[in-house]
């Protein structure tokens, strides 16, 4: 009679790939995660059927210089610029539930090289962030236009620039989402993490506006969530990135950030 | 197999593990025991490699266990702290955690049912009971099979058929040639289940030794002496190198003299005995002797 029942199965070892679908299962089997991704998908794709039907309903109350300066990919992007809340609370929260509950501690003795770990948590968020995301700012786009092309004050697929602005929110919440994951990874505690997040996507970019001009306009195109956000806007004022150039230099910010979660995971304490 | 050298871990001032060496051997039970906030812990969390030694090393069957390449199947570890999502449930704890090593579901559930989880794995942990919360940390533990078995304070919150089932699963898997390491600050549990002791206090090593061994080196061997002549019970004590303290009432406490010795003497000087009782120190006893001045906080501290 033994203790415990034999593993009648042969020994595997800990592969990056068996680790991603743990935290596959991980990612899925907390209320948080369904919770975020349904806040982020109805704010995507609600805000911009609310905005632009309203809108629409008081276009005839507009003056005309409001309508020549009306630009209708604000109404369709509106809903992911606030969505990036919903996923950066998340993508906190991945790192700092474990920390929190003391969950970290398994999750390491389970894979005690650690990196995989922050790997596959980066990995599977962002994946599933853009498979989300990109596609809810596209119904989001077409949605909005429809409403919007009555008063033709709507753009199409085709008008220069539209399809990378609109692709590129999806893809900025991808980025948003590694960076975040990199945050909560570096600070892991989930009230330091949100803090932190905040900060720089939401109360740095308006501080700027303290500083002279000259200094603002230096600056305020290199912040994280400015740079990103050269990929969404269909025109590029003089001060701003050009959007590809933005958006690369947005994805080092969060290179860079889940490179400094890495070290701190590998070098600190658990 | 455990072999820790010069294991050392500071956090800031504080030396939590100083210089600790011993071997956790297979095969039998090893006892891991100390106060509250002696460092047994913190000795497992770097056996573990969840933190990094200050100085020393602790390699697990044959390499720090960071080295293995599949760790669940080398060792299995139940921290004292809670090492569970609150908001997942008992099923979906262990399959996640069972995927970083393709360990199927069917295992899963196997544990799950050897723990007695089975109609609670559904269930979020944060609901989980202390005792359900370390029937959950056992599951997990075991669920590679592993070698070596390492558990800190696993009788927590358990019920009384709980502590018997734990005790009976450490004797088991030690009989299975495994080597299995236990702590507790609980004598009493630890003379139940382990064959070998390793006490430290403060973070130091003070003793590694068998339970039977430590408890003997520990007892001063008192015998408790009923007499109606006390002066003379005095003195034929004091003649074979002896002492008596009165404990009122013709009661000594007889030390440094065996109750053979002491019978003989009584009996060729005509002394009358009501009692003679050798006293044997429990295991409780011997660790309160041991320890006296290792506890990290006193009495009076405690008190105050």
């Amino acid at each position: 009679m033994t203790a415990i029942p034999a593993l009648v199965e042969p020994v595997r070892n800990v592969t990056q790939a068996r680790v991603v679908r743990s935290e596959w299962t991980k990612f899925w089997t907390v209320r948080s995660t369904k919770w975020s991704l349904l806040i982020a998908t109805v704010l995507t794709i609600g805000f911009p059927i609310l905005a632009s039907t309203i809108i629409s309903t008081h276009w005839g109350s507009r003056s005309p210089g409001d309508r020549a300066h009306f630009n209708p990919l604000d109404p369709a992007l509106i809903g992911s610029q606030i969505a990036q809340l919903a996923i950066g609370v998340l993508g906190v929260l991945v790192v700092t539930g474990e920390y929190s509950t003391g969950m970290i501690r398994a999750s390491l003795t389970a894979v005690p090289k650690r990196l995989p770990v922050l790997w596959a948590k980066a990995g599977v968020f962002a994946t599933v962030t853009l498979a989300l995301m990109v596609p809810s700012v596209l119904i989001a786009f077409f949605a909005s236009q429809a409403i919007l092309s009555r008063h033709h004050a709507s753009y199409s697929w085709q008008h220069p620039g539209v399809s990378r602005a609109v692709i590129g929110a999806g893809l900025y919440l991808g980025v948003a989402a590694i960076m975040t994951v990199g945050i909560g990874a570096i600070l892991r505690s989930t009230a330091g993490g949100i803090s932190a997040f905040a900060a720089i996507f939401f109360v740095l970019p308006p501080l700027m506006n303290v500083l002279p001009t000259s200094w603002n306009n230096a600056i305020s195109p290199y912040l994280p969530s400015n740079a990103g956000r050269a990929i969404i806007q269909l025109t590029q004022d003089s001060s701003s990135l050009a959007p590809w150039t933005g958006f690369a230099l947005f994805t080092g910010y969060a290179l860079v950030a889940l490179a400094a979660g890495a070290f701190v995971l590998k070098l600190r304490d658990a | 197999m455990i072999s820790a050298r010069e294991l050392t871990k500071d956090y800031g001032d504080k030396r939590a593990v100083d210089s600790l060496t011993f071997d956790v051997r297979p095969g039998i039970v090893t006892g891991f025991l100390g106060p509250n906030g002696a460092g047994k812990s913190t000795t497992m969390r770097l056996v573990l490699g969840l933190d990094r030694p200050t100085a020393g090393n602790v390699i697990v069957n044959g390499k720090p266990y960071a080295q293995h390449a599949a760790p669940l199947h080398e060792v299995g570890a139940l921290l004292e702290a809670r090492s569970i999502h609150t908001g997942r449930s008992a099923r979906n704890h262990l399959r996640a955690l069972a995927q970083t090593h393709g360990i199927s579901r069917r295992r899963v559930e196997e544990l799950i049912d050897l723990v007695g989880l089975h109609e609670v794995a559904r269930v979020r942990a944060g609901k989980f009971s202390l005792g359900m919360g370390q029937r959950l940390g056992i599951a997990t533990a075991l669920l590679g099979d592993p070698q070596t078995v390492m558990l800190d304070e696993p009788v927590n919150g358990l019920d009384p058929e709980g502590i018997q089932w734990i005790r009976g699963l450490l004797r088991g898997l030690a009989s299975e040639g495994r080597t299995v390491f236990v702590s507790s600050h609980l004598m009493s549990e630890m003379s139940m289940t382990a064959d070998h002791l390793i006490v430290i206090g403060r973070g130091r090593l003070i003793a590694d030794t068998s339970v039977h061994e430590f408890v003997a080196a520990a007892s001063k061997d008192l015998v408790r002496v009923r007499t109606p002549d006390p002066a003379a019970l005095q003195q034929a004590v004091t003649r074979l190198g002896g002492s008596a303290e009165a404990d009122g009432d013709g009661v000594f406490e007889v030390a440094g003299v065996g109750a053979e010795e002491i019978g003989r003497a009584a009996a060729a000087q005509g002394i009358v005995l009501f009692e003679l009782t050798p006293h044997q120190a429990s295991l409780e006893e011997a660790f309160m002797e041991i320890t006296r001045g290792e506890l990290e906080y006193g009495h009076e501290e405690a008190v105050a």
